[in-house]
């Protein structure tokens, strides 16, 4: 029964008839395209493939077994059934014991042992998505701002301003020295605030960084921490990302540089998690806000009730992270993994001389497709986006959707897939790349019989590339033949 | 705007809204709750313990739902011990929800309402509780500033939930014990002048019903007239039925969804229902709230904004095999309400043994107590002072009216669903005692 809106806009509030939800974007074409086309190995292999959900597909297999042999973790089993009581009645908004000292004791691990965190700070979210809203709404009022070095995740925009009121201000990164966060650009971000009479309250990293896939080093953490602590505004960590990291350097958690740096200001130093992305568990809901500040501890946890992890879910993981075996194993094993991973995908691009910021953790390369802009403008990244999703065939996510500041860079995940399925998107990459050079030759260049013989020899090496376990370089490589300068 | 700033000093650098109380934290609600925690009843441990009646959890069917564990473990794990079950449900973050735990919500809440309503699957929004659906409605309806009229005596809770972080101001409807706190249009109609005079805005009508702390459900035509008055008024009408599934016979419950029904839809887009498994099945742990709005822009809306607050796809797959389960699910809610139905009498019977009235209850995990009678001055202050004394000495936690925003002082909800029956003789015993005291002492006085 579909009941149709009569003048029913008016009644609804501001909140619900903005666009603060951030769904009319242009940049749901993607999604919309792959919904209606959804690509499978058999009954649709022309199909879509979804290259813009950063998930983590690629450990389960560890997570189902440890699952099957610990039938007391789940209330549903036999084995478990008697915990099924308490557990249902349990909504204590400080959530189980057992599970916020499993929570700690893992970010613990992730970060090699070298910080502590107190049980007694960890409080729950709906995700991290509630978990950012959630500080946002303690530390900042409507018409507050948010510093965010930009490209950054898109999601931020509806979960931190769109109920809360406040905004995001870009700090702005350039590809010219690897989008590093300098001093100098959150100045210039803190200043332009100034200036249009607008409150800054906060600084949020990304670390790692979606949609980069880099991590902060030391320099850049502490030059944040004294940034914030001159302006005394609230620095806001989002580590969801850590236990993704596959390669060096090393990951560096702002509880780090906090333990070093005894000077500053803890009661503005703020963390946010969850276990969507480094245990790939989106559905189970488990956001997690760690604060040095008490109030704010305090407040997100009665912000909490909003938002609790169901105890059901509670239990499971607390069992599961107490179980140091299975945690170091996945730990480390996830990594071998994302990295082979990025590897293949970072290879396999290089190949038809497409290159992506040099990256070590993540669930998605940040891919450099300047050159194949017609010019360089975010009206031509669009019309590029929409060649890869309606041609290609697949679905990748446009910079300009994460706030880039420069056209031409796509992120494309790679860990929401099996080996196959991402042999089958090279392969497509490089046929787009191919016929696009042969587009060329035929505007000029005789280079047509050369393209052909290069596209078998780069079809093979794709298959060698995707066994050989060896290092090589994702870095694009400049002179190579297959590429074509565009001036 | 709804919200006090205090403490601004002391809590430098975080919003208005952290430093603001309307959490609510500070009522005297939950002082009680304090009072327990330091000195929780044991039957055995500590026999002298206080013994908590404010919370309104239910406690007195959970055999029936371990049963259906352990002659259901496979459904309910994962749906299956193959390979994906884990993995997909582990994955799945659609806030659409899961389609099968939408289906066994929508057919559970219609064995509710006796088959008199029908519910559509794709009108079910999935929320973390109740606490958040009520929230994510007032973001959704109500504008800050504006205002939202609410029959009290309710919940203590709403004040949190409805207006710290949305900024929306709370207008109580005034209910009288003089006509067993029913809500009349002429109430309805002072709110709302009371808001005007103000220069506030109002939005919409949210009540709930079955009534929390009333304990009684609200008579279709009260509910006809609250509509009528809705739709005069052209604002919304949210109906929070969190309570349906304990009403003690089927029958007297009826839904808004009902009254809608036998009109043919006419003009629905202005209601929505808030449902959650917290108290009907005794689960608050997992988190399972839902919003059902005949509003399709709501719909959309609140959807997109359960982002912040979905259910575990866990618990989403655990509750659809088992609320799809239609022979359980009925077998489960006829025994439920009998369950709770002797739990009320007991606790009725019991009361009145000790010469305490209360009032005519017919749902829900409480009773609400008329204690008037004991007060010298008929004032808030004096309530409170008795609600202490009840505290500290007869050792019971009960809910003192005020919290609740009665204008009668005198009246306490008191829960009798969250014990053994044991422990409520116990309780009982404790309160004849206390009132055979307090008429000895009259006695004794003369009077």
């Amino acid at each position: 029964m579909m009941h149709m809106l009569k003048n029913q806009e008016q009644v609804l509030s501001k909140i619900a008839t903005n666009d603060g939800h951030g769904e009319n974007s242009a940049f749901f074409d993607g999604w919309k395209a792959y919904d209606s086309d959804p690509y499978h190995p058999t009954k649709n292999p022309n199909g879509v493939i979804q290259m813009g959900l950063a998930e983590n597909q690629l450990s389960f297999d560890l997570v189902q077994k440890w699952v099957r042999n610990n039938p007391k973790a789940s209330i549903c089993t036999t084995e478990g059934a008697n915990d099924f009581k308490d557990i249902a009645i349990f909504q204590d908004y400080h959530g189980l014991p057992e599970f916020r000292n499993a929570v700690a004791k893992f970010m613990e691990k992730v970060r090699g042992n070298r910080v502590r965190f107190d049980p007694a700070r960890i409080v729950m979210s709906g995700g991290a998505t509630g978990a950012q809203e959630a500080l946002a709404f303690c530390l900042a009022d409507p018409g507050d701002a948010l510093l965010v070095p930009a490209p950054y995740y898109p999601g931020n925009d509806r979960d931190l301003t769109w109920r809360t009121g406040i905004q995001l201000l870009p700090v702005v990164c350039e590809s010219s020295n690897d989008f590093k966060i300098t001093r100098e650009a959150l100045e210039t971000a803190y200043q332009k605030a100034q200036e249009s009479n607008i409150r800054v309250k906060g600084l949020l990293l990304n670390n790692p960084s979606n949609p980069l896939g880099t991590v902060l080093d030391k320099e850049t953490l502490t030059e944040s921490l004294n940034f914030t602590n001159d302006k005394k505004i609230h620095l806001i960590c989002d580590e969801i990302y850590s236990a993704t990291v596959f390669s060096q350097p090393d990951f560096i958690s702002i509880a780090e540089i906090v333990q070093e740096n005894k000077n500053c200001d803890l009661d503005l130093v703020h963390i946010v998690y969850s276990l969507s992305k480094d245990l790939g568990f989106p559905g189970f809901r488990v956001g997690i806000i760690y604060s040095y500040n008490d109030s704010v501890v305090n407040c997100a946890r009665k912000m909490s009730s909003f938002g609790l992890v169901s105890t059901q879910t509670q239990h499971l993981i607390a069992s599961m992270l107490s179980d140091d075996v299975f945690v170091d194993r996945f730990i480390s094993e996830s990594s071998v993994r994302l990295g082979a991973r990025h590897r293949d995908l970072s290879r396999g691009l290089a190949q038809v001389g497409i290159g992506s910021l040099k990256s070590n953790a993540g669930l998605f390369c940040w891919m450099d497709l300047r050159r194949m802009l017609k010019e360089p403008s975010f009206e031509a990244e669009l019309e590029l986006w929409r060649v890869i999703i309606y041609e290609v065939k697949l679905n990748v996510s446009p910079g300009g959707s994460f706030h880039c500041s420069e056209p031409g860079w796509f992120r494309v995940c790679f860990a929401n897939m099996d080996d196959e399925t991402t042999r089958v998107a090279l392969n497509r990459i490089h046929k787009f790349v191919i016929q696009n050079k042969g587009v060329e030759a035929n505007n000029g260049k005789k280079q047509c019989r050369r393209s052909k013989l290069e596209v078998s020899l780069s079809f093979r090496r794709l298959d060698e590339i995707m066994m050989t376990p060896h290092r090589m370089s994702p870095h694009s490589p400049m002179s190579s033949p297959l590429v074509r300068a565009r001036t | 705007m709804a919200i006090e700033i205090e403490h601004e000093l002391s809590a430098v650098g975080l919003s208005k809204v952290a430093v603001s109380d309307t959490h609510g934290e500070d009522s005297p609600y939950f002082a009680g709750w304090k009072a327990y925690d330091e000195n929780p009843y044991d039957e055995s441990c500590n026999p002298s313990g206080v013994i908590q009646m404010g919370l309104a959890e239910n406690q007195v069917s959970f055999d029936l739902l371990e049963e259906y564990l352990e002659n259901h473990s496979e459904a309910t794990n994962f749906g299956s011990t193959k390979t994906s079950g884990f993995r997909d449900n582990a994955l799945f973050q659609d806030y659409h929800g899961l389609i099968s735990f939408r289906k066994a919500m929508a057919s559970f809440m219609e064995q509710i309402r006796g088959g008199r309503a029908k519910f559509n699957p794709d009108r079910v929004v999935i929320t973390a509780g109740a606490t958040a659906a009520n929230e994510l409605l007032t973001f959704i309806l109500v504008d800050p500033g504006d205002a939202l009229l609410v029959p009290a005596p309710y919940y203590p809770g709403f004040d949190r939930d409805l207006r710290w972080r949305t900024g929306v101001n709370i207008i109580p409807v005034h209910c009288e014990s003089s006509n067993n706190f029913e809500i009349t249009t002429e109430a309805l109609e002072a709110a709302y002048k009371e808001a005007e005079s103000k220069k506030i805005r109002v939005r919409g009508v949210l009540i709930t019903n079955p009534s929390n702390p009333l304990g009684a459900t609200i008579k279709r035509s009260i509910l006809e007239d609250i509509l009528e008055f809705a739709t005069r008024k052209n604002i919304h009408l949210v109906s929070d039925e969190i309570y349906s599934g304990s009403a003690f016979s089927s029958d007297e419950f009826i839904s808004i969804a009902e009254i809608l029904e036998a009109r043919d839809y006419k003009d629905c887009e202005r209601v929505h229902i808030v449902y959650s498994l917290s108290k009907d099945l005794g689960l608050p742990g997992f988190r399972v709230g839902t919003i059902y709005s005949y509003n399709d822009k709501v719909v959309t809306t609140a959807r997109r904004m359960s982002s912040f607050t979905l259910i575990s796809s866990q618990t989403q797959q655990l509750l659809a095999s088992m609320l799809s389960d239609k022979k359980f699910t009925e077998n489960y809610i006829r025994i439920n309400r009998e369950r709770l139905k002797k739990r009320y009498e007991m606790i009725i019977d019991g009361l009145e043994k000790a010469g305490i009235q209360c009032l005519k209850g017919n749902a829900g995990l409480f009773c609400w107590m008329n204690l008037s009678p004991l007060l010298e001055e008929s004032t808030k202050q004096q309530e409170l002072e008795l609600w202490k004394l009840i505290l500290h000495e007869v050792k019971l936690n009960i809910s003192p009216g005020s919290s609740c925003h009665c204008s009668e002082p005198g009246w306490f909800r008191v829960c009798f669903a969250n014990m053994s029956e044991k422990t409520l003789e116990v309780a009982l015993r404790r309160i004849h005692d206390f009132m055979e005291r307090r008429n000895t002492v009259k006695r004794n006085n003369g009077l």
